[in-house]
This record gives C-alpha cells, sequence and structure tokens, in this order.
C-alpha cells in the first residue's frame, strides 16, 4: 500500500512563484496592496486543472450524498431495508423485468432475493465507507503530524524510538491483524454497541495503523524545515519551541498533509471495503458497498447488477479522490510533474 | 587583544560537531571541528568582517555568538556579561542585543507568513509593546530599510532577493540590537543589488549606531564595509588586523592567496601592484581532521617542516596586525607560483 510518490521535499511544496526580474513586488498601481498567499496561488492552479476539480466535485457530490441520505432516499428511493419480495422471481430469486428490476422507481433495480433498493443501499452505503474513511484519516493525520513533527525536529534518540515504531507499525500485517481483532471486539464495549461500536473499531484499526505513512512524510518535512533560516531567526529572537513548531514549521507542513490524507482516504475506503467483503465490516442488515459486492458474487451471473453498482461507487469514489488528491498536490508543488 | 571596552569578546571559541554512529546506542566516531579555538573582540561602533573559504567555520562562529549553537569550549562575554553557556530562558532578554541577519533570503523568510507578521515577530516574541502598536512600529521599520509601508501584507515570495534581504533586515532591527551577525547577507544576490544592501547597512550603522559582524567568503565584499578583518581557514582565524593594513600588507600565506583571488580589473595594474595572482592547490582538508601543526601547510608555499609539528599562535607581528604563521610573508618579499 502506497499512497502518493515519494514525499518531495518542503522547498518544492512551498511551490516559490517565479519573481519578475525588475525585483518589485507584482502590484496593479493604486489598488490596495493584498499579497496573495500561497494558498491564493496553489488555488488559482487547482482551478485550472480541469480533472482535479472535476474529482473535487465528485468528492463534494459524494459527500452530500452521504449527508443528505436519508432525504435522497426518501425523494428518490425506498428505505434501505424495506423487502420487495413481491417484485421477486420466487422460482429464480432474482428480480422480475430487465436489468435486475431496474426502473423510475427502482432506478439501479433490486437486490436478488429479498428485493431491497438497490439504490437507496448505494446511497446509504456511501455514509458508513466515507464515515469510515474520513475519521480514520484523520486519525492517522493527528497521530502521523504530531509523531512526525516531534522526531522530525527534535531528533536524536527520540526520533531513533519513533522511526522504529513506524517501521514496526508498517511491517505490520494489518488484514491479519483485523480479522483477529474483528472477531475478538464484544457485542458491547467502551459504553458503545451495534454498529455505532464497529464502526469505532474500523476507524481505530484502519487509522491507528496508518499513521506511520504521514508520519513518514511529516518526519521527513520537520527534519528539513528545522534546517530553514526561519526557523534560526525566530529561535535568535528568543522564541521557545511551541512557538517555533507552531508558528514556523506547523504551517509550512499543512500543504503535505493535505495532500497526503486526500490520498489516504480512497486507499482507506479500498481498506475498509475489502474488510466489509471479508464480513468483517459494518455487519447486515446495514447497507455496505464491500458487503454488498461480497453478497453479490453469488449472483454474478443471473443479476450482474447487483455487483455493478457497488463495485461503480467504489471505483468512482476512490477515483475521484485520487484525481482530486494528485491535483492538489500539483497545484501546491507545480515543480513536482 | 583583549580591550575592557569591548561590545563583544570571544576567547578559545570552540564547537566540535560530534559524529554519531548507531541509533540507539550512539557512539562518538568523531567530530567536526568547525570552529577551533578563535579569539577576537568586537569594539562598539565598529564592524568586523570576517572571511575564509566554504565551510571553514564562518557561520558556525555566527551562530556561537547569536547563540543559536552551544559552545564545546571557550568563553563569549557581551556588554560584560558571559553569555558562553546561558539557559534559553536566561538568554532571551539578551537576545534583543545580537541579531542575525541571515545568508540565504529565500531560506529566512517563512513563506506562509506575510512580512507584516515576519517583520512583527521579535515584538511578538519578545513581548514588546510599542506606543503606537506592532502595526506600525513595523511600517516604520519597513520605510527604514526602504520598503514601502504598504508592503506589510504581502508575502515574501512576492519580493525579489534584494528585497527580502531588507525584509530580514528589517526583523534584525525591530529590536534595536547592539550587535548584528550578517552571515553574508549579499553572496545570494545579484551583484548589482549587492552594493545596494552593503550601502543601506552602512547608512543603518550610522544612523543607529550598530556594530556589525560581517561575514563574507571573498575580500571585495568585506573590504567596504570592514574596520577590521578577521580571516579564517579551517576553524582558526589566522590574520586579525585593520582594514587598511591588510590589503595593503597580508602577512599570512593564505591571506595573500585569497587577496591575489580578488580581481584587480586591469592586468597592468595588478602588475604594477606587484601581485602575482597565486592559485590555491588542492583542496580544503577536512575539519574532521585537520593537519597537524599550521592547518593550511597542505596548501602552502612556504610550508617547512616545522609546520607540521608546531601550530604557529596568533601573534602581533605589527601594533594591532595579529598573523598565525612561522614565517610571515615579508614587505616587498617576491612571491613564488605555487
Ligand atoms: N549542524 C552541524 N552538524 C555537523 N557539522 C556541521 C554542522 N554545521 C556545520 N557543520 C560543519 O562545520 C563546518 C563549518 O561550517 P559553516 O557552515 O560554519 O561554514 P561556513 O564558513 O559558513 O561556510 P559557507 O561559506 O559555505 O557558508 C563545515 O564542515 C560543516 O560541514
Ligand atoms: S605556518 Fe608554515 S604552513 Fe602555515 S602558513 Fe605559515 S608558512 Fe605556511
Ligand atoms: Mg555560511
Amino acid at each position: 500500500m502506497t499512497i502518493g510518490p515519494e514525499p518531495s521535499t518542503v522547498d518544492t511544496l512551498l511551490g516559490e512563484e517565479p519573481l519578475d526580474q525588475s525585483g518589485a513586488p507584482k502590484a496593479s498601481a493604486g489598488a490596495p496592496i493584498q499579497g496573495r498567499s500561497l494558498r491564493q496561488i496553489a488555488w488559482s492552479r487547482l482551478k485550472r486543472d480541469r480533472v482535479a476539480m472535476a474529482g473535487g466535485a465528485i468528492v463534494v457530490l459524494l459527500v452530500m450524498v452521504a449527508f443528505f441520505a436519508p432525504l435522497i432516499v426518501r425523494l428518490l428511493g425506498h428505505p434501505p431495508n424495506e423487502f420487495h419480495q413481491n417484485l421477486i422471481d420466487p422460482a429464480l430469486g432474482v428480480p422480475y423485468g430487465r436489468f435486475g428490476g431496474m426502473s423510475w422507481d427502482f432506478l439501479f433495480g433490486l437486490e436478488p432475493q429479498n428485493g431491497r433498493d438497490l439504490f437507496s443501499r448505494i446511497v446509504y452505503g456511501s455514509r458508513v465507507s466515507l464515515l469510515i474513511a474520513f475519521f480514520a484519516t484523520l486519525l492517522s493525520v493527528v497521530i502521523g503530524t504530531v509523531m512526525g513533527i516531534i522526531s522530525g525536529y527534535f531528533g536524536g534518540w527520540v526520533d531513533a524510538v519513533i522511526s522504529r515504531t513506524m517501521d514496526v507499525f508498517l511491517a505490520f500485517p494489518l488484514l491479519l491483524f483485523a480479522i483477529a481483532l474483528v472477531g475478538v471486539v464484544p457485542g458491547e464495549a467502551f459504553g458503545l454497541t451495534g454498529d455505532t461500536l464497529r464502526i469505532a473499531v474500523l476507524i481505530f484499526i484502519i487509522g491507528f495503523f496508518n499513521w506511520p505513512y504521514i508520519g513518514r512524510i511529516v518526519r521527513g518535512q520537520a527534519l528539513s524545515l528545522r534546517e530553514r533560516e526561519f526557523v534560526d531567526a525566530a529561535r535568535s529572537l528568543g522564541a521557545r519551541w511551541p512557538y517555533v513548531i507552531f508558528r514556523e514549521v506547523l504551517p509550512n507542513l499543512v500543504a503535505p498533509i493535505l495532500v497526503y490524507a486526500t490520498l489516504l482516504i480512497p486507499t482507506n475506503i479500498l481498506f475498509e471495503a475489502a474488510l466489509s467483503f471479508l464480513g468483517l465490516g459494518v455487519p447486515p442488515p446495514t447497507a455496505t458497498w464491500g458487503g454488498m459486492l461480497s453478497e453479490a458474487v453469488h449472483y454474478y451471473q443471473v443479476a450482474p447488477h447487483f455487483m455493478i453498482f457497488p463495485g461503480l461507487a467504489i471505483f468512482i469514489t476512490v477515483l475521484a479522490f485520487n484525481l482530486f488528491g494528485d491535483g492538489l498536490r500539483d497545484a501546491l508543488d507545480p515543480r513536482a510533474r | 587583544m583583549t580591550s575592557p571596552d569591548a561590545l563583544l569578546e570571544v576567547t578559545a571559541l570552540q564547537k566540535h560537531f560530534a559524529i554519531t554512529k548507531g541509533t540507539f546506542l550512539r557512539r562518538k566516531v568523531g567530530a567536526v571541528r568547525a570552529v577551533d579555538g578563535i579569539d577576537f573582540a568586537i569594539r562598539p561602533g565598529e564592524t568586523l568582517g570576517l572571511v575564509g573559504e566554504s565551510g571553514c567555520g564562518k557561520t558556525t562562529t555566527g551562530r556561537l555568538i547569536s547563540r543559536l549553537l552551544e559552545p564545546s569550549g571557550g568563553k563569549i562575554v557581551l556588554a560584560g556579561r558571559d553569555i558562553t553557556h546561558l539557559s534559553p530562558g536566561a538568554m532571551r532578554p539578551l537576545r534583543r542585543d545580537v541579531q542575525m541577519i541571515f545568508q540565504d533570503p529565500y531560506s529566512s523568510l517563512n513563506p506562509r507568513h506575510t512580512v507584516g507578521s515576519i517583520v512583527g515577530a521579535p515584538f511578538k516574541v519578545q513581548g514588546i509593546s510599542t506606543p503606537n502598536g506592532t502595526k506600525r512600529a513595523v511600517q516604520d521599520l519597513l520605510e527604514l530599510v526602504g520598503l514601502s509601508p504598504e508592503h506589510y501584507n504581502r508575502y515574501p515570495h512576492e519580493f525579489s532577493g534584494g528585497q527580502r534581504q531588507r525584509i530580514g533586515v528589517a526583523r534584525a532591527l525591530a529590536l534595536r540590537p547592539k550587535l548584528i551577525v550578517c552571515d553574508e547577507p549579499v553572496s545570494a544576490l545579484d551583484v548589482s543589488i549587492q552594493a545596494q544592501v552593503v550601502n543601506l547597512l552602512e547608512d543603518l550603522q550610522g544612523e543607529l549606531n550598530l556594530t556589525y559582524m560581517f561575514i563574507a567568503h571573498d575580500l571585495s565584499v568585506v573590504r567596504h564595509i570592514s574596520d577590521r578583518i578577521a580571516v579564517m581557514y579551517l576553524g582558526k582565524i589566522i590574520e586579525l588586523t585593520d582594514r587598511d593594513s591588510l590589503y595593503a600588507q597580508p602577512r599570512h600565506p593564505y591571506t595573500v592567496a585569497l587577496m591575489s583571488a580578488v580581481p584587480v580589473p586591469d592586468p597592468a595594474r595588478r602588475a604594477r601592484a606587484g601581485r602575482t595572482r597565486i592559485l590555491l592547490t588542492g583542496d580544503v582538508p577536512s575539519p574532521i581532521n585537520p593537519p597537524s601543526g599550521c592547518r593550511f601547510r597542505t596548501r602552502c608555499w612556504k610550508a617547512q617542516e616545522v609546520c607540521a609539528l608546531e601550530e604557529p599562535p596568533l601573534r602581533p607581528l605589527a601594533p594591532g596586525h595579529f598573523t598565525a604563521c612561522h614565517f610571515p610573508v615579508e614587505p616587498g618579499e617576491t612571491l613564488r607560483r605555487s
């Protein structure tokens, strides 16, 4: 599992703009002078990248779908766990009609056997996928950033300990561990039960074991940032280390962290789908894309639509995040191409 | 050369960077002797130039003086106070007195901060409130260094190298320091802009009664601005004297060689001045394992046996002219090409 390219150096991610040779700041005469920050420059670059913007639009759309799932389903579908066995051919177990019973009533057709609305289940499935992927990424980012900064900025034996810890984590057979852990989690723990508990466990497993990816990147960047003269400048003013870290180092880490977080999300979506596929995700009847895929395997000949829609959902989501993440990286780092 | 009225006095100052092996059990396998026992003093109001080739320890010296680095040995006395091993907390108020201007204007300004917040940082860090507010103070500083106060909200990447260096100067001036360590402040700039920045520094010195330690790697820049000049080689000061006597009569073979490398526009004039171009042969030896005795002996055309055995002390050859050499270059001596 790799995310993105090798971490590029801080300098390239800072994206120095070329200066005009007269040396004058590019000010329009008379206009009130308000500098363009690197963020604004990156945004204008991102806006010109059509592919990334398309990816970003799909990401926004997906987030809206997940957020407004109940509303969307009320308007366009049926409750996700409502059975429509009257629409299933009892002899074959597949929906009546062509293309798995696709119609204006059932946009993506019906599930074989029990006849649940596939559209509603795909829509609801996005909630689980995105929720777990987002929070797992957030967990990785928080742990990875803290550990990476400590490791890179302070160096010495602290760095040695943290770096070796990251190696251990990266060598960890995560999937096997997940299988084992999900198996032993009781029905009730930490005051959580049912799906909530399972989601929390999945977030923990995926997020906690992925932090070294972010950690390594942040460490490398912090290592090179602390050698920059503006850090010396702050120290020669008498700044203490929290000031240096929060005011001088961290603002320069936001861009790389954002990029790699965006690229970690699709990895986590795939991982969650894989766990669900293996029956280790959020258990039925809750709709998950991976869970649907694993059920669809039994019907792939008679009801291919049952496999196609969750597969497409995963594919489009992962692709959209990756396209957006790549575009974001290019926008923040014009020399990385 | 100790003078009681010195603003800064440095004795036997050393910085060795340990080279370690292994991650957990860090064994010390050697040391980079970046600065290896140097003495000098800076008087209030003067400019002491510090020259030497790349890697000879100039930046390390500057960073020791501004206490960004912990000295491995020796003593630093600032305005009568021993600051050699002051804790960061005890050093904080004294930081107002010593500031730095950095070598690389692209690395010395945080690209994520506006000019206003960069130049205002000294007030913030030191907790100083200015009568008309920080913004006003920053704008005054910008004006002082020849920038427009309207640049307050702009970002470093919108400025040229020379302008960035002015921003760095403004930041260094904010706390009204007594001493400013200028670490090759113009070597990253276009030649056409170098003079502007050097002139600015000179003007400010007169206006604000500043004392400079001016680091450079060639003699031409330092000649213009310095009152006295120290020449460094491989962690040591090998010659220290006032500017005129250094240029009129360099005594250390290394200084002579450096001097001959300073381009003189007209070859005829060079010949008249009796200057042959001496090319320094060979590489600078490693500061991890410097030559015994005189460190310059591996490249010196005057080297003799004693040079390998005894380290020449920095001693006065004329009043105020210190040279560390067993066989200093005599006035009128004809220089053999090496
Ligand atoms: N933090 C450090 N750790 C180990 N070695 C260092 C460190 N800083 C500097 N050195 C070494 O100390 C020696 C002196 O470095 P320094 O930066 O002081 O040279 P300099 O004279 O400023 O050179 P330049 O003209 O290239 O700036 C060099 O050999 C350098 O590699
Ligand atoms: S001491 Fe010897 S080797 Fe060193 S500079 Fe003088 S003559 Fe050359
Ligand atoms: Mg240097």
